[in-house]
């Protein structure tokens, strides 16, 4: 099952362009981007089980951790420059995105909402950290440090004068579905942006 | 007598003899070939002809398209695999590695492994009689450098009808001749697969091959390399120099979880003289004494110059990126954490510049203690990538293949 942001990741990446993936886990996108798109290019990923999928899959792959920076790669060396789910786990997630900015022409970056309204029901009236789902990890031991929610990004967008070419919320389930296009903040549960400089 | 005979009536049924693993490609026999010259060397030398003597495991498929080259590092030779008979005891160097249902596996593939000219395993070098003096050529053999292998190579691959390569592999320096492969012959390799290696020595790495080979030319019994005409061996020199390389090959982790201060003989007791010795002297003085007995000085010197001399990059105006651009092949870089002969920033470089020539590829970074030497031991995230790698490359013979019958 693709899950439904990256069929959003698909429409916004042109033909035949050069593409890097950041944190690309087992390379499902690059793999479909690939096929159905002519695009080339690379996945930067540090968990060695994901690595072994993408090797299985054909997929160009590269051990790298993020946290590292991309000292590695040159200014505009590609066309997009995509993020799927792996801001939240970075040290400093607004450095890595300038850095996305420097490589890429364009970058598309999703996150999950933290602004969602089931994560502010299970802090409001629980009075603990969220735990769901999409988010099954307790406090003290999670691969997420840097949540933020579609407004916090927002705010960060114009602090650094990034261009949002789009802005996507998804969400999986059908009521919050409808609703999550006139309340993105309450009824996402992904967002994903396209920007550029 | 009736014994023997189901032990042979057993052997044709398996394949190979009993007693030998059933993922082994069972008994192999070295074969050579004397090719013809001139072959001109890149230090301007030439020799009149040269013999390479070479295994090969798997079965070449009819349009010769499932050939896989094995590059040896420093003191590799042709026998990558499998037993010479049925009672060796030890198999071939790379032996984990190659084989049926092995990453690279000799059910699909035709593997390639040779002794490397200036070898001295069988193949010419400084051992052979250099025919201008009728005497062994010693210290007298031209230098060679990684490129001169690799065109040695290529008059391999044409004596088996071998136009290009599945994939040219190699470990350390062998790494070296399959990038020098990719430039070299960019037609001739669909892939290249490069495992704990770099682009080129750092002085540091120099440092460690200098010191070896003065420890083998300072030896009394090296005569200015005529040990041969001169019937003695600087056996001590190149123990010593054996000594030296294999504590680069191993980590600090690897050795003190091997050995760590364990005595062997003597003790500490305060009133008693009794010399003491380590584990870990006695180990490397056995590594270093068998090494001894069954490698040639000269070969030693002449491969650590080799890899001293070695430098990817340095006819691209030393830009890795401009060299790379040359190449047609994928690559697979593999490295190992604690290897600090050839550091993963060795093999993160070699990435970075494939990248940036936009050239395929795929580049791993493996824990392990066991330092450089990994690359020839077991370990199971290395066995798995490495599988996965080359089974999209069968899968990708098979497919086009299948297209050029379609075509």
């Amino acid at each position: 099952m693709m899950r439904k942001d990256l069929d959003i990741i698909h429409n916004w990446v042109p033909a035949q362009s050069r593409v890097l993936d950041l944190g690309c886990g087992d390379g499902a996108l690059l793999a479909r981007l690939a096929s159905e798109k002519q695009v080339s290019g690379y996945g930067v990923e540090i968990d060695p089980e994901e690595i072994q999928k993408c090797v299985e899959r054909g997929v160009n792959v590269v051990e790298q951790n993020l946290d590292n920076g991309l000292k590695n790669f040159a200014d505009h060396s590609f066309d997009t420059v995509l993020m799927t789910q792996a801001l939240q786990t970075l040290r400093f997630p607004h450095l890595v995105v300038e850095e996305m900015l420097r490589v890429g022409r364009e970058c598309i970056i999703t996150f999950p909402n933290f602004g969602q309204w089931k994560a502010r029901w299970h802090l409001a009236f629980s009075g603990r950290m969220p735990v769901s789902d999409l988010l099954p990890y307790e406090w003290y031991d999670t691969p997420n440090i840097h949540f933020c929610t579609f407004k916090d990004f927002e705010v960060l967008c114009r602090e650094h004068n990034w261009k949002i070419l789009h802005r996507q919320a998804v969400s999986e389930s059908p009521v919050s579905g409808v609703l999550k296009d006139f309340l993105p903040n309450l009824f996402g549960e992904t967002a994903i942006y396209h920007l550029t400089r | 007598m009736r014994k023997t005979l189901t032990t042979e009536a057993q052997s044709h049924h398996s394949g190979k003899p009993a007693g030998l693993p059933a993922n082994s490609v069972g008994i192999v026999e070295p074969k050579s070939h004397t090719f013809p010259g001139p072959f001109k060397l890149a230090c301007g030398r030439v020799l009149d002809e040269y013999t390479l003597v070479y295994e090969t495991y798997g079965k070449l498929n009819a349009d010769k398209s499932n050939g896989v080259l094995i590059c040896h590092a420093l003191s590799g030779h042709h026998h990558a695999a499998g037993y010479h008979s049925a009672s060796d005891k030890r198999p071939g160097w790379w032996d984990h590695y190659i084989g049926p249902g092995k990453p690279i596996d000799t059910n699909r593939f035709f593997v390639v492994a040779l002794n490397n000219l200036g070898g001295c395993h069988g193949s010419t070098g400084p051992t052979s009689i250099n025919p201008e003096t009728g005497k062994p050529w010693g210290a007298d053999f031209p230098p060679l450098r990684a490129r001169d292998w690799v065109h040695s190579q290529a008059q391999l691959a044409d004596l088996l009808g071998i136009q290009q390569w599945a994939a040219v592999v190699g470990g350390s320096l062998g790494g070296m001749q399959a990038m020098r492969w990719s430039l070299e012959y960019p037609e001739r390799l669909r892939h290249c697969v490069v495992i704990a290696s770099a682009m080129k020595l750092s002085a540091q790495n120099i440092a460690f091959n200098e010191t070896a080979r003065q420890a083998i030319t300072s030896d009394p019994d090296f005569r200015d390399g005529r040990y041969l005409e001169e019937d003695t061996l600087p056996r001590h020199g190149l123990a010593v120099a054996r000594m030296i390389g294999h504590i680069t090959y191993l980590s600090d982790d690897g050795l003190g979880k091997k050995f760590g201060r364990e005595l062997r003989s003597g003790t500490f007791e305060q009133g008693v003289e009794e010399l003491v010795e380590f584990q870990v002297q006695s180990y490397l003085r056995y590594q270093g004494d068998s090494f001894s007995g069954s490698f040639d000085p000269n070969t030693y010197i002449l491969m650590t110059r080799a890899l001293d001399y070695f430098d990817l990059a340095r006819e691209y105006d030393d830009d890795p990126v401009a060299a790379f651009s040359h190449a047609r092949s994928k690559f697979l870089l593999v490295s190992f954490t604690s290897d600090w002969r050839f550091a993963p920033e060795r093999s993160r470089e070699i990435a970075d510049a494939l990248m940036h020539a936009n050239v395929p590829v795929t580049y791993a970074e493996v824990e392990s203690p066991m330092g450089h030497d990994a690359f020839l031991l077991p370990n199971a995230r290395y066995e798995n990538i490495f599988a996965a790698y080359m089974n999209n490359v069968a899968r990708e013979l098979a497919d086009s293949a299948r297209a050029e019958v379609v075509q």
